[in-house]
């Protein structure tokens, strides 16, 4: 393929994609250059076809042969970001936002909103679009969406993803052009330098440093990687764009192949995506296939090629050297630094590794230049930050905003507020390596070095957001349970480390603790932040030093009074009688082994939770459901 | 490894040494190679190691020793209905450990283990990225969201049938 190629499929295909990017008149407009009257564009990523999306559009296709439909386009894209509200279907050019769809909604919509002259079918619509007066609002300006700021999720949503020629018309391939004619290396290095991008995966390191010490490493192979293994749990960006936007991380891999002097590129990516792999593959495939990959690369002379490598569950592999030494076929287990992998990476090449999401800003700072890139964001972290909302919050989903944006209005614009009422307790980051933010840090402007000023990091851009109910010791042995699990083994701190710090949070939250085993597990936290081998044990006790620090009282309840507050802890539960529906049976204090019940006989009990050794005995025998664990 | 008898057939094995010849000569192939024949067999007994190793010219030690570092391997036999259950962080804090702890109570074995019929086994896994949907559980392909416990006695009698 040439250039010239590469802009024919560009234009062929243009206004089809810009129908789905304006505004509803001007889309209405140039939906008639397009031969379609209407674009419904339906998410296929993992969200939403777990909720049956793929039986939408099957419906929809059954329906438009049925009602005689063929001038409306059925797209399947990747992630729109609200996937509480899956399954989500989009209507252009009206840009009407069906949520929560079922096969029979999509009939319906077909018969009354698809077939010509139809209208809008509002009881289907996402609510918040609806205004009070009817009015249908675009959906760009619901607060979920009038916040975010979309650059490494641009196209996400918006193509269809298993299409070459939607992601070129949509602009992917131009900043590879863009450099491989009207760049040296070395001013792409400078570019992606000046847009101040650090690394998304959860480092922050400048990704343009990065690049810079590979070119200079000295070698004649040198290898690009991206890290696709996105193991903290609750973090799921990654696999979006590579869902919704594939294109944009193998073109960002080629820059850089080209920028630092490499031909070959790996994609190591986890098994447990497989959507994600399925589309990364067919994307490849037809990249090769037109000779976006391969020799000589729209006649540069440039060669580059991209393989994907499948995880197998491994956490450890996230980290760089452990995920190169996967790769070469190894156990995942990470080397010693130095030598860095910008000198000595994978198979001893150097190599540069970046995260997906940091790809997928490559090619709007070649195309925008830095300047445009760096006045967003602030001081030191520039661009924007994908987050996964989840955990107790409304519009769980993916978003991305700006850095420095404040907590809050991550949380209770964009995210919607609590469920049912309930109070904002924390946020943890960062995943098993981060920690928590107290509600006192509610308004705290999200970037790299706020986070970690008040204990917490910016991770991959997992963020779970905790109510009331919600036990920060328990969740600190949640965390510890999974890298005490995932600890590769191979350095000491790490492997004994978590083991006895989850034993000491387990006998915390079983009602054995000690005040001193708040000092014992300060003390190991020292030794494995500044002895483990690699990130995963130096950071393994972040969950736990950041809710000790912010959340030391509930650990003190937890050991001083046996109690748990959040009502999480099961063997601090206590047993108390209802007096409202006690009779004075006296049943239960006849049964209780430990006499801990007493009272007189007609009137009611009453349990004496000092004494009592929570046999359950008096809830078994209890006829009038009097009594409950609190 | 698997106390339970091997038995692999003439053609799983053809399509082992069929995966193995495509991967072969390829740089860290031993992954790849893991990957496809724990698709065929769906597990990775010590048969199935030592056919790879020999193949490979790799140390039966070192298949052994990459095929139980990576949680996704398994060197015993799975059911005929596969259920995972997310533990991931996003599912923890809607319960799922109480979903998994009602699956263990109803097929009477741990995470981890097979039914003695073969016909369940039982796993956890760290986020199916469905965080949408928590807590959630999955059955084969087939993904079960929003979950209580109260409904897991429903989901699995479908699967007795």
């Amino acid at each position: 393929m040439t250039c010239k190629e590469l802009e024919k499929r560009a234009a062929a295909n243009a206004d089809l994609i810009k129908v789905r990017r304006i505004i509803r008149e001007q889309a209405e407009e140039l939906a008639k250059n397009t031969g379609y009257r209407k674009q419904v564009l339906v998410c296929g990523g993992t969200g939403c076809t777990s909720s049956h999306s793929l039986q939408v559009i099957e419906q929809l296709e059954k329906s438009f042969k049925e009602l005689g439909i063929d001038d409306v386009l059925i797209v399947k894209t990747g992630c729109f970001g609200l996937c509480a509200l899956g399954p989500i279907m989009i209507v252009y050019p009206e840009g009407a936002f069906y949520s929560q769809m079922t096969p029979e909604h999509a009939k319906t919509v077909a018969e009354k909103h698809l077939v010509k002259g139809g209208q809008i079918v509002k009881e289907l619509l996402f609510k918040g679009t609806v205004a009070e007066n009817g009015e249908v609002l675009p959906f760009s300006e619901i607060p979920f969406y009038k916040h975010q700021m979309r650059i490494a999720l641009r196209n996400c949503g918006v193509i269809a993803a298993e299409d070459i020629n939607e992601a070129i018309a949509a602009g992917d391939y131009q900043a590879l052009k863009k450099a491989l004619f009207e760049m040296t290396p070395d001013e792409v290095i400078a570019e992606v330098k000046a847009s101040g991008l650090r690394g998304r995966g959860g480092a922050g390191f400048p990704t343009g440093l990065k690049w810079q010490f590979t070119k200079e490493a000295q070698g004649d192979v040198k290898y690009v990687c991206c890290n696709a293994d996105e193991g903290d749990p609750g973090a799921f960006m990654d696999r979006s764009v590579l869902e919704g936007d594939p294109h944009t991380v193998i073109e960002a891999m080629a820059i850089a192949g080209y920028a630092v002097g490499a031909h070959e590129g790996y994609i190591y990516v986890r098994a447990e995506y497989p959507i994600a792999v399925e589309r990364l593959k067919i994307a490849i495939s037809q990249a090769r296939e037109i000779g976006l990959l391969g020799k000589n690369i729209l006649g540069s002379g440039f060669d580059f090629d991209v393989f994907v490598r499948l995880g197998a569950g491994a956490f450890v592999c996230g980290e760089e050297t452990a995920l190169m030494t996967s790769i070469e076929g190894h156990r995942g287990e990470p080397r010693p630094r130095p030598p860095f992998s910008a000198q000595c990476g994978l198979f001893s090449k150097p190599t540069v590794l970046n995260n997906v999401e940091t790809w997928a800003n490559i090619s709007p700072i070649l195309l925008n230049g830095a300047k445009w890139y760096a006045s967003i964001g602030t001081e030191k972290s520039k661009g924007t930050k994908v987050f996964a909302l989840g955990g107790k919050i409304n519009n769980v989903g993916l978003v991305e905003v700006p850095m420095g944006t404040k907590l809050s209005t991550i949380i209770y614009e964009i995210g919607g507020g609590i469920p049912h009422g309930k109070k904002f307790k924390a946020a943890q980051t960062g995943g098993p390596s981060g920690g928590c933010i107290p509600a006192k840090y509610i308004d705290i402007e999200m970037d790299f070095d706020n986070l970690i000023s008040i204990g917490s990091m910016m991770g991959s851009g997992g963020l779970i957001v905790m109510d009331e109910d919600t036990c920060m010791v328990d969740i600190a042995k949640f965390y510890l349970e999974f890298t005490a699990d995932e600890s590769c083994g191979k350095c000491t701190p790490c492997r004994i480390g978590t083991k006895r710090m989850l034993e000491l949070l387990t006998k915390i939250t079983e009602g054995n603790g000690e005040m001193e085993d708040l000092d014992k597990i300060k003390e190991i936290a020292e030794h494995m932040k500044s002895s483990s081998l690699c990130a995963l044990g130096q950071s393994a006790p972040n969950p736990i030093l950041s809710t000790l620090a912010h959340f030391e009282d509930e650990y003190i309840e937890h050991i001083r009074d046996k109690h748990c507050p959040a009502g999480v802890c099961k063997s601090l539960m206590n047993y108390y009688i209802d007096p409202a529906k006690c009779r004075g049976c006296t049943l239960c204090a006849r049964n209780c082994p430990a006499g801990a019940i007493s009272g007189a006989v007609k009137s009611a009990h009453e349990i004496d939770v000092k004494k009592c050794i929570k046999c359950g005995q008096c809830i078994a025998h209890c006829k009038f459901g009097a009594i409950e664990k609190r | 490894m698997a106390n339970m008898s091997f038995e692999g057939t003439k053609e799983q094995e053809d399509r082992l040494r069929a995966a193995i010849n495509t991967h072969r000569g390829e740089r860290g192939c031993l992954m790849p190679v893991l990957h496809e024949a724990q698709e065929i067999y769906g597990y990775l007994p010590s048969e199935v190691q030592t056919i790879i190793a020999e193949e490979l010219g790799i140390p039966l030690a070192e298949v052994y020793g990459v095929a139980t570092f990576y949680s996704r391997f398994t060197l015993n036999p799975k059911g005929k209905h596969r259920i995972s259950v997310c533990l991931g962080t996003a599912c923890y804090v809607k319960g799922s450990d109480k979903v998994l702890a009602e699956v263990e109570k109803e097929l009477h074995i741990t995470c981890g283990e097979c039914t003695q019929d073969r016909l369940f086994s039982l796993d956890s896994c760290r986020c199916v990225g469905a965080c949408g949907l928590a807590p959630v559980m999955v059955v084969d392909d087939e993904v079960y969201g929003k979950l209580t416990a109260g409904e897991v006695a429903g989901i699995l009698a479908k699967y007795r049938d």
